[in-house]
């Protein structure tokens, strides 16, 4: 899965208010036997918006909006607990998801979302709070200089692990990263016992 | 300056420190990779045109997907889906041409990765280990560091055999006293979850330590580190000491006699030096931890199993009680018990299987419930066989499976019914994390088997005092 670089994104919030989002709701177990990582947005949070017999529930906010138009997610803290299946991030980016928002998002997530162009924004409770407040609000994010803007010109700043921030935004491959300290990774090798 | 465990295993892998602009580049000594979070990692490979750089550092074992139940007569495995099966042979395929050893299905060293690494020997103080699986915080409790990565970052270590991070701070939680008996490390782990929260841990490497902690056994310590990452702590470990270095002794892959003290005396040099600084710091006092077991949907929400039903003073409390359908105020024994696991990276090693089994002797599992006894690994199946725990299981009415992660992730099809209330020794309740609509309560092996045997949430202290 390639992805665009990420400069700023506008778009409109869908919003999951709960706390403690674990990956076993973005993406059931059972739909981890693929060997790809394409196709997994339609089964994005499969059982909130599924009933028992595989129908859409009317209810469903994931789908009650276009994904086109909303590409912002705003959940509650500590979202992408639990596993660390990749296939997280897979599933919201591929639903159309570029940018998911809470005061406090789990560290492995976050690792994978940002290796996948899906933008971790974690920020102060109260701008957290305002934005759980009003779902669909069009909600801008600008990563180069790490400002949501959202309502009526209000502003809050957000940080991004610097390295992340350079792949995201000028398309830097943390693998050919790697690959360029081979040099330094065979001289330690040497070094050790 | 006094350095904490985490910093002595930190600075030894450094091969690039971090800068303001990039995460160190950290040297990891042991991969272990399975089905579910590495084919992706392998496509990656194929694409860029790249070779497994140390495939002699790196091991593989299948679990996830993998049947409990025995092939069929025709020696067909009975898989959940064809793609199930696919993903087997994927991993399989990817080894063969990668010359990655793996654990395969017929091999006697199979079983679920964060068992077999320790029991093997693969496991060693001051490796860094990392896997594609978020319980790979286990094996700190031999004194590594391990952690859990995604699949993007298992094709930068097949790669390159390095990963990018940057240092997370240190966290010490310091359990004191002496555990009373009925309580084990699974209460240790629910009790230090529920004091710091689901999301204490985030950003901290822990560091478990104290006299409870220093009594408890490899298996004991495992359990407990298994589940940092059920408090967001990305890797827990313990300071290696004689009880670590008699149990990793004569395994397979251990150093062997001529370089066992040269191998020894480095590790005892890994420990926190006195007077170094945490960035955090907890104690928590065991001597009167009773058994514990998880009322919501997280597995911070854990409290004493002789405990009344939290009444739901919040939100998030009242739907978790919703959802578990339980009742503030009244016994946790009012609440039926449709299923029990005993099983999963937490709970399946022999220790584990001995204190299921010893409640479950000469007792029976109550009509219209479903017990699965899964052993963590073929090595733990045989022992557990030698010494007739199989029986035990059996004669109670449970059933005794194949190894694998079964039930704790229900990826193979071991999976609860809809509403069903299931006891399990596994490391997360997240809702239907082990079926549809199921309701899962964390609890330890001893405590599992008590509710099986008893029919309903049950403490297995009540159990323990007599004999049948």
């Amino acid at each position: 899965m390639s992805f665009e670089p990420f400069a700023v994104i506008t778009s409109n919030t869908i919003v999951l208010a709960q706390n403690n989002i674990d990956t076993d709701q973005i993406i059931p177990a059972r739909f981890l036997t693929t060997t790809s990582k394409d196709g997994l947005g339609k089964s994005v949070f499969y059982d909130w918006r599924y009933d028992a017999q595989g129908n859409l529930r009317p209810d469903s906010v994931l789908d009650a909006v276009p994904a086109q138009t909303h590409k912002i997610l705003v959940a509650g803290a500590n979202f992408g607990c639990g596993s660390s299946r990749e296939h997280a991030p897979w599933a919201l980016s591929d639903f159309g998801f570029r940018v998911v928002i809470s005061s406090d998002i789990a560290d492995i997530f976050k690792s994978n979302a940002l290796k996948n162009g899906l933008l971790p924004v974690e920020i102060d409770d109260a701008t957290h709070a305002a934005l759980l407040a009003t779902p669909g609000q069009q909600v801008t994010v600008d990563l180069e200089t790490q400002t949501v803007v959202y309502g009526e010109n209000q502003q809050a700043s957000f940080t991004v692990e610097p390295f992340a921030r350079r792949c995201l935004l000028d398309g830097v491959d943390p693998l050919g990263h790697l690959l360029n300290q081979m040099d330094n990774i065979q001289q330690y090798e040497s070094a050790r016992p | 300056m006094p350095k904490t465990l985490f910093d002595k295993l930190w600075e030894q892998h450094v091969v690039e420190p971090e800068t303001e602009e990039a995460p160190a580049v950290l040297y990891i000594d042991l991969h272990l990779i399975h089905e579910v979070t590495s084919p992706q990692a392998f496509t990656v490979l194929k694409e860029r045109g790249l070779n497994v750089r140390r495939p002699d550092l790196t091991i593989g074992t299948l679990d996830h997907s993998t049947p409990t139940l025995p092939p069929d007569q025709n020696g067909k495995l009975p898989y959940i889906s064809a793609q199930a099966e696919k993903q087997v042979h994927t991993l399989i395929e990817n080894c063969a041409a990668h010359d990655v050893e793996l654990f395969g299905l017929d091999d006697p060293r199979r079983g679920i990765v964060h068992v077999i690494g320790p029991e093997l020997g693969l496991t060693q103080p001051g490796k860094t280990i990392v896997c594609g699986d978020s319980h790979t915080s286990t094996h700190g409790a031999f004194g590594a560091l391990a952690f859990g990565i995604g699949t993007t970052e298992v094709g930068h270590v097949l790669a390159t055999q390095c990963v990018l991070q940057r240092k997370p701070k240190t966290m010490r939680i310091q359990f004191d006293g002496v555990l009373p008996k009925g309580s084990s490390a699974k209460d240790m782990a629910l009790a230090f979850i529920a004091h710091i929260g689901a999301d204490g841990g985030q950003g901290y490497a822990i560091e478990f330590a104290g006299e409870a902690v220093r009594t408890l056994s490899m298996e004991g310590r495992m359990t407990l580190c298994n589940m940092s990452i059920e408090a967001g702590a990305r890797s827990g470990m313990v300071a290696p000491d004689e009880t670590t270095f008699s149990w990793l002794r004569g395994r397979d892959y251990a150093p062997n006699d001529n370089d066992w003290e040269a191998a020894v005396a480095d590790w005892r040099s890994l420990c926190t030096d006195d007077g170094a600084v945490f960035d955090s710091e907890v104690q928590i006092d065991v001597s009167d931890l009773r058994p514990m077991i998880t009322f919501g949907v997280s597995p911070d929400a854990a409290i004493s199993v002789d405990s009344p039903m939290p009444m739901g003073e919040d939100e998030a409390a009242r739907l978790a009680n919703e959802y578990m359908q339980f009742e503030g105020g009244q016994p946790f024994t009012t609440a039926r018990v449709d299923r029990v696991f005993i099983g999963s990276c937490t709970n399946s090693r022999l220790s584990d299987l001995r204190e299921a089994a010893n409640i479950m002797r000469g007792r029976r599992v109550r009509d219209g419930v479903t017990a699965l006894v899964v052993p963590g690994s073929e090595a733990v199946r045989k022992a557990a066989e030698a010494e007739n725990l199989h029986e035990i299981f059996l004669a109670a009415g449970a059933q005794w499976r194949l190894p694998g992660c079964s039930m704790c992730i229900g990826m193979n099809g071991d999976q609860g019914q809809p509403g069903e209330l299931v006891i399990s020794t596994s490391n997360r309740n997240f809702k239907g994390r082990q079926g549809k609509g199921v309701r899962t309560v964390l609890a330890s092996p001893a405590t599992a088997a008590a509710s099986a045997v008893a029919g309903h949430i049950a403490d297995p202290r009540q159990f323990m005092d007599q004999e049948v």
